[in-house]
């Protein structure tokens, strides 16, 4: 179809080779941009106003006391070893210790971040199904009532401010009618009953058979979790409409119709066909929008995730914490917007 | 010109006089049909509203701000002489607002100020210039890209301190860098122009060059992303004040007073409802006028 003319046009090399020319590539500009990412992070962290070395020895502490902890951790050597320090530390899974937990920071992100993660895929699931077939029928029918509910609900969604409608479905959803759990991921009765698998309530409560706390988790998460898929469907209905737009008034389109297809296979074989890749892109960033902009919500529900451990961190000025945080938050930006990049450059012959 | 010529027809005319003849005359056309999109105009009336509200807030707001009055705390709705009721410290809400206003257009006038000037200096000297500093340029900017938003922010408030400034800084520091990708690709393709090959010849040097001709031209994209980025804006900084890293107390922010309100939630909801209605319809204002702006200054991108 819309590919075949591309391949005729001198298309040599294999997907495959081309994907590996890419990958080396991107791999360069991810190390980096990973470098610069840990740098800001690193300077944020150095002009923090708060003395690292009184925070960890006390203010009572003597001077030698005082000098010690100082070359301890290495805050005499010049910054830029300082600094080629932390990376290899980093490269190691070593982000120092958290002042507040006292526990190394790998394990503290590796106990919260399946709780991010869990929160953010069922948002973004939402997103897609509620998401993708409406941006498509606004499209079908561009000008009619549902496409003006579509345009309502995304203008709507880019204009709230996220953590008030989260407290005002709270207040609604669970203050007055009592249709969902409170804030926190299971009610106190059942906090830490079901064995930790994968840190993710909702599976290891099936795992565990135990569906009176997978019931409960469900009755959390469903609040925190529409409020997220909302925001990804505001973006990606309107991403879907825009490129369905596109593609119904190709050419092709009037052929197909010419040839008396019926009008469902012309916009489910061939419009949406053609767009797939580009909305991956767009479910890709869409999904890391969540992962990193769950911050504000996890406030309000009080969700264990790693938006709360690093504004709890930030409160308490326990720096490790917010390195660590902000680098593997950092991270997975990167890798979900060099996934969608490579999957673009790859499946779309026309973006070569 | 003939007496029975209005303005109107001097305006629209087909066959402008001068150069600044022309200029008026596209700007009114694009006025026209900005006038046209009512969605554009019911944004662009609220924000002339919200001028003049924050203009005159000493005159119309009915109480001190700042006054408390403990003995009159969490009045409802509708009570006497608090149309938006009082929030926990007795202040009436309604005159928070009022003065919240202030603030919310400093922080948006500051940051629409910093970002896209910096964009703009960034992708211009980056086009223009090419080679090794557009690599390296462009490098930072997608830095800045990868960067988690409002960690980034939460960040960079930390370790400056809180306060209403700094937010500004912060969110310029996370909004600069797409400002940055239009300016750079607008000066790609005005770049390779025949008039500016023209003027190289005639011996411009590159400032002159970026500043005389490259910046005039990137001006109206920019605008563009400038008002679709207003509501971002205006909701980064209503979350920084949330989480008590922007204005801090007693400044009637509305963030602040949603996170004051917050606690009070289930018995006094308006404490928290209000601020909060309040930015959604200055952040739904400039997302309509963006929206009619970029129909106007910007019909390539706009849904056809």
């Amino acid at each position: 179809m819309a590919f075949t003319e591309n391949n005729n046009g001198g298309r040599h090399k294999a997907p495959l080779e081309l994907w590996i020319r890419a990958t080396f590539l991107m791999l360069g500009s991810i190390i980096v941009t990973m470098l610069g990412l840990m740098f800001i992070t690193f300077i944020i962290g150095r002009v923090m106003p708060i003395d690292p070395v009184l925070a960890i020895v006390g203010e009572q502490a003597s001077k030698s006391t005082y000098d010690a902890a100082y070359e301890q951790l290495g805050l005499d050597r010049p910054i830029i070893v300082q600094f080629a320090l932390y990376v290899w530390d980093v490269i190691h899974g070593d982000f120092g210790k958290s002042l507040l937990t006292a526990r190394p920071v790998s394990q503290d992100i590796a106990r919260v971040f399946p709780a991010t993660l869990e929160l953010a895929t069922i948002g973004v699931f939402v997103g897609i199904v509620l998401g993708v077939p409406l941006g498509v029928i606004a499209a079908v029918k561009r000008g009619s009532w549902i496409d003006q509910v579509a345009r309502v609900i995304a203008l709507v969604g880019y204009s709230m401010p996220i953590f008030w409608l989260g407290l005002m479905g709270l207040l609604i959803f669970y203050g007055i009618l009592g249709w969902v759990g409170g804030p926190g991921r299971v009610g106190i009765f059942y906090v830490d009953i079901v064995p930790s698998v994968t840190g993710m309530i909702l599976i290891d409560s099936i795992l565990d058979r135990n569906w009176l706390v997978f019931k409960d988790a469900l009755s959390h998460i469903v609040l925190p979790a529409s409020l997220l898929g909302y925001y990804s469907l505001a973006y990606i209905s309107r991403m879907t409409r825009s490129f369905m737009l596109e593609q119904l008034s190709a050419e092709y389109i009037t052929t197909a119709r010419v040839k008396g297809m019926s009008e469902s296979a012309v916009i489910w074989r061939h419009a949406f066909k053609n767009i797939r890749v580009q909305l991956i892109t767009v479910i890709a960033l869409s999904y890391a929008n969540l992962l990193e902009g769950s911050v504000l919500t996890e406030i309000i529900f009080s969700w264990p995730g790693i938006g709360s451990y690093i504004t709890t961190a930030l409160l308490s000025a326990d720096m490790s914490a917010v390195m660590g945080g902000t680098v593997v938050v950092g991270l997975i930006f990167i890798l979900l917007n060099i996934f969608s990049d490579l999957l673009y450059k790859v499946f779309d012959p026309r973006a070569k | 010109m003939t007496d029975i010529q209005t303005w109107r027809a001097w305006l629209l005319t087909d066959t402008p006089t001068s150069r600044r003849h022309a200029k008026l005359s596209a700007v009114y056309q694009g006025w026209l049909s900005f006038r046209g999109n009512t969605m554009a105009m019911v944004g662009l009336w609220i924000l002339i509203l919200l001028l003049l509200i924050a203009f005159a807030a000493p005159f119309i707001a009915p109480h001190d701000p700042f006054a408390q009055n403990l003995g009159n705390r969490l009045q409802p709705l509708w009570s006497d002489d608090h149309l938006l009721g009082t929030d926990s410290l007795g202040r009436d809400i309604l005159s928070r607002l009022i003065y919240g206003a202030r603030i919310t257009l400093y922080i948006v006038g500051l940051v629409a100020l910093i970002a896209p000037v910096t964009g703009l200096l960034v992708g211009t000297v980056a086009g223009y210039v090419g080679g090794w500093t557009d690599q390296v340029l462009m490098r930072i900017t997608d830095i800045f890209l990868a960067f988690p938003r409002l960690v980034l922010a939460l960040a960079f408030v930390a370790a400056l301190g809180a306060g209403i400034e700094n937010a500004v800084l912060a969110i310029s520091l996370t909004a600069w860098p797409p400002y940055a990708r239009i300016a750079r690709a607008e000066t790609l393709t005005i770049r390779s122009s025949d008039y500016i090959s023209a003027i190289q010849l005639q011996g411009a040097g590159a400032m002159r060059i970026i500043t005389k001709h490259i910046w005039p031209l990137c001006i109206s994209s920019l605008i563009v992303r400038v008002t679709l980025d207003m509501a971002g804006i205006i909701l980064a900084a209503a979350g920084l004040g949330f989480l008590g890293l922007g204005a801090q107390p007693p400044s009637p922010e509305w963030g602040a007073m949603i996170s004051e309100g917050r606690r009070f939630i289930l018995d006094h909801w308006w404490v928290a409802t209000v601020p909060g209605m309040a930015i959604f319809t200055v952040s739904l204002a400039f997302n309509l006028l963006g929206d009619g702006l970029r129909d106007v200054l910007d019909p390539k991108d706009s849904e056809k």
